[in-house]
């Protein structure tokens, strides 16, 4: 099945990726091979097939809900691009 | 001893001289941060060395050994080990090879290297990999290819070491390391410990925590060790098991004791050898020698029975697209804000496009594309659905095959190492190398690569040994045999030691 240039700026978007316009046609290209290659799945016969998330068979432990670790602003501050008076420092978001 | 010989010892046998006091755990870290100022020129597996951190350790170390008791000598005493760049590393940079992490410093340490550390293994550096683990051939790091130790015979042509995690197994079969930490979503332990004559075991999922290891596809992620002998693979696993409750799918099921499985009887053992796992345009080399392993083992007193896993061609376009969907709601998180690489625009948007534009290399911008178009509104039932159906169709058909035989014998890969750059051009060729791997990793079951011959070309092979869930005992035993019989101590040769001309 074809992917379309438009179809690749939509996901692209979606993703948060800069695709430059003069990748897009290739991209196009690349996926629309991918996504050729994947159509073989349609031959399979999932009727009544439950699909499968995890291959763990147990329910999903759960803990208590307390607070088990914290006070590490400084460690954590250490590897931001931008950082100030224990805050990250982002681009500006609200008005 | 000389630094070569002592470079050259497999980890058994290194930690038994360091406990007899043969060589002290300073000598031994010595002569492989030597070897890695060596090679590492030639070959470009470790991204980052710790030698300062390793020769602390060393000291450490050398301090319990000679105080010698049970309680002061861990399991992997001054055992030097590298790391794959995936894992957390305390205090050291991660940064799964991808510009976009930039000189990401974890404050804290995976589960996994904390149980090898806290059993006294020593940090001898990072290594190379697949950006994001994405690649089957160690050509898609930020921090460039890595290059295989083994070269066709009379020729310098650079061959690649296999991926994700190209850098452990180069290091490995290089020596210099005496075991490596690595991964496997897809095949990315297996493949490579293939390519370079090493032993890889994709444990069952949920044996070793995933806690502190950078996310690719979590259903399918899983840690174990590349070593260049299955006794050293049984003993790496032991530690790096273990019941992690910071990982909500890991297991919280004892560790049996996989180095007492690698000396257990073959007798009573069937193994499955599955009539899909021959695929077109496989060498010649590789049918025979998947003949020659299913005499070895009948040989040593297993049964055969061929069996069918009828969806197995379904396995790889499967997994491009659950892994490619789980990817891309991953690497959601990196968006230039609290860690990593930022590149600023205009707004906040156009901050995480640019950043992510920039920072992301083209293998992970075509998976993160790929896994967000399967996942968007309109193809998420045709896609992604129904691929998950397929997937445990795929995980039924090893449920019905395990109900008549222990351990399935396999080829690790269709072919053995290629030239760099032979690959790079088409996706789906490249994405062939895991057909025969990628199968255990949907199913989540242990699955083992062991070396077993050279071909014509003096290139490594391996066979696969594909387990039930929880286990590997089994794949240890049958690896055992068949690395008894082949006899495999071919060697890579010595081109990479020495000064770059």
């Amino acid at each position: 099945m074809a992917v379309d240039e438009q179809t690749v700026r939509r996901v692209a978007k979606l993703s948060r990726i800069a695709v430059p316009e003069d990748r897009l046609a290739a991209l196009a290209g690349e996926l629309s091979g991918l996504m050729d290659w994947i159509e073989q799945l349609r031959e399979v016969d999932v009727t009544g097939v439950e699909p499968m998330t995890t291959t763990v068979a147990m329910a999903l432990p759960l803990r208590e809900d307390r607070i088990t670790d914290g006070g590490k602003s400084e460690a954590i501050l250490r590897n931001a691009p931008r950082a100030t008076d224990g805050f990250f420092v982002v681009p500006k978001v609200v008005e | 001893m000389t630094d070569q010989s002592l470079t050259g010892l497999t980890l058994v046998d290194a930690l038994a001289g360091l406990r007899a006091r043969n060589f002290s755990a300073r000598e031994l870290t010595e002569a492989h941060l030597a070897a890695i100022a060596d090679a590492n020129p030639h070959l470009n597996a470790f991204v980052h060395v710790t030698a300062d951190k390793a020769i602390a350790a060393a000291d450490v170390s050398d301090g319990r050994l000679a105080r010698g008791s049970e309680e002061e000598v861990r399991a992997l005493e001054g055992a030097p080990l590298g790391i794959k760049d995936l894992f957390c590393t305390e205090g050291v940079p991660a940064t799964a090879c991808s510009k976009i992490l930039g000189n990401f410093t974890p404050p804290y340490e995976s589960g996994v290297t904390e149980k090898l550390f806290a059993a006294g293994a020593i940090h001898l550096g990072k290594l190379n990999m697949d950006e994001f683990a994405m690649g089957s051939s160690n050509e898609t790091s930020a921090f460039g290819p890595v290059t295989s130790p083994w070269r066709r015979n009379g020729s310098n042509a650079p061959m690649v070491p296999g991926g994700s995690s190209g850098g452990s197994a180069a290091a490995v079969a290089a020596e210099l390391c005496l075991a490596a930490t690595a991964t496997d979503t897809g095949g990315s332990i297996r493949q490579p410990a293939a390519f370079t004559g090493t032993v890889g075991i994709k444990p069952t999922y949920g044996r070793c925590s995933r806690w502190g290891i950078v996310a690719f596809a979590s259903s399918l992620d899983q840690a174990g060790p590349i070593t260049r002998t299955v006794a050293d693979s049984a003993l790496m696993l032991r530690v790096m098991a273990g019941h992690d409750p910071r990982d909500s799918t890991s297991l919280a099921v004892e560790t049996p004791n996989f180095e007492a499985a690698c000396h257990a009887s073959l007798k009573g053992l069937t193994v499955g050898v599955p009539k899909e796992y021959r695929v077109d345009g496989m060498p010649k080399a590789i049918e025979d020698l998947w003949e020659r392993g299913i005499a070895w083992l009948r040989d040593a007193g297993a049964k055969i029975r061929t069996v069918s896993l009828p969806h197995t061609k379904y396995a790889l376009p499967c997994y491009y697209i659950v892994a490619p969907a789980e990817a891309s709601s991953n690497l959601a998180r990196f968006d230039g804000m609290r860690y990593g690489a930022r590149v600023e625009g205009r707004d906040l948007t156009d901050t995480y496009e640019k950043s992510r534009g920039a920072g992301f290399g083209a293998e992970v911008q075509r998976r993160i594309l790929i896994g967000t178009y399967v996942l968007s509104a309109g193809y998420y039932d045709a896609f992604y659905l129904r691929a998950q159906r397929v997937r445990r169709r795929i995980s039924d058909d090893f449920t019905h095959v395990f109900r008549e035989v222990d351990c399935l014998l396999t080829p690790t890969c269709p072919s053995a190492t290629f030239e760099l750059g032979g690959k790079s051009v088409d996706p789906i060729e490249m994405y062939l190398n895991d057909v025969f791997t990628v199968t255990a990793n949907l199913a989540g079951l242990p699955a083992i690569s062991v070396p077993a011959a050279l071909d014509a070309n003096g290139l490594p092979l391996g066979l696969q040994i594909i387990g039930r869930a929880l286990d590997e005992e089994s794949c240890f035993t049958a690896a055992a045999a068949i690395e008894k019989a082949a006899a495999f101590n071919a060697k890579p040769g010595s081109w990479f030691r020495g000064p770059r001309s």
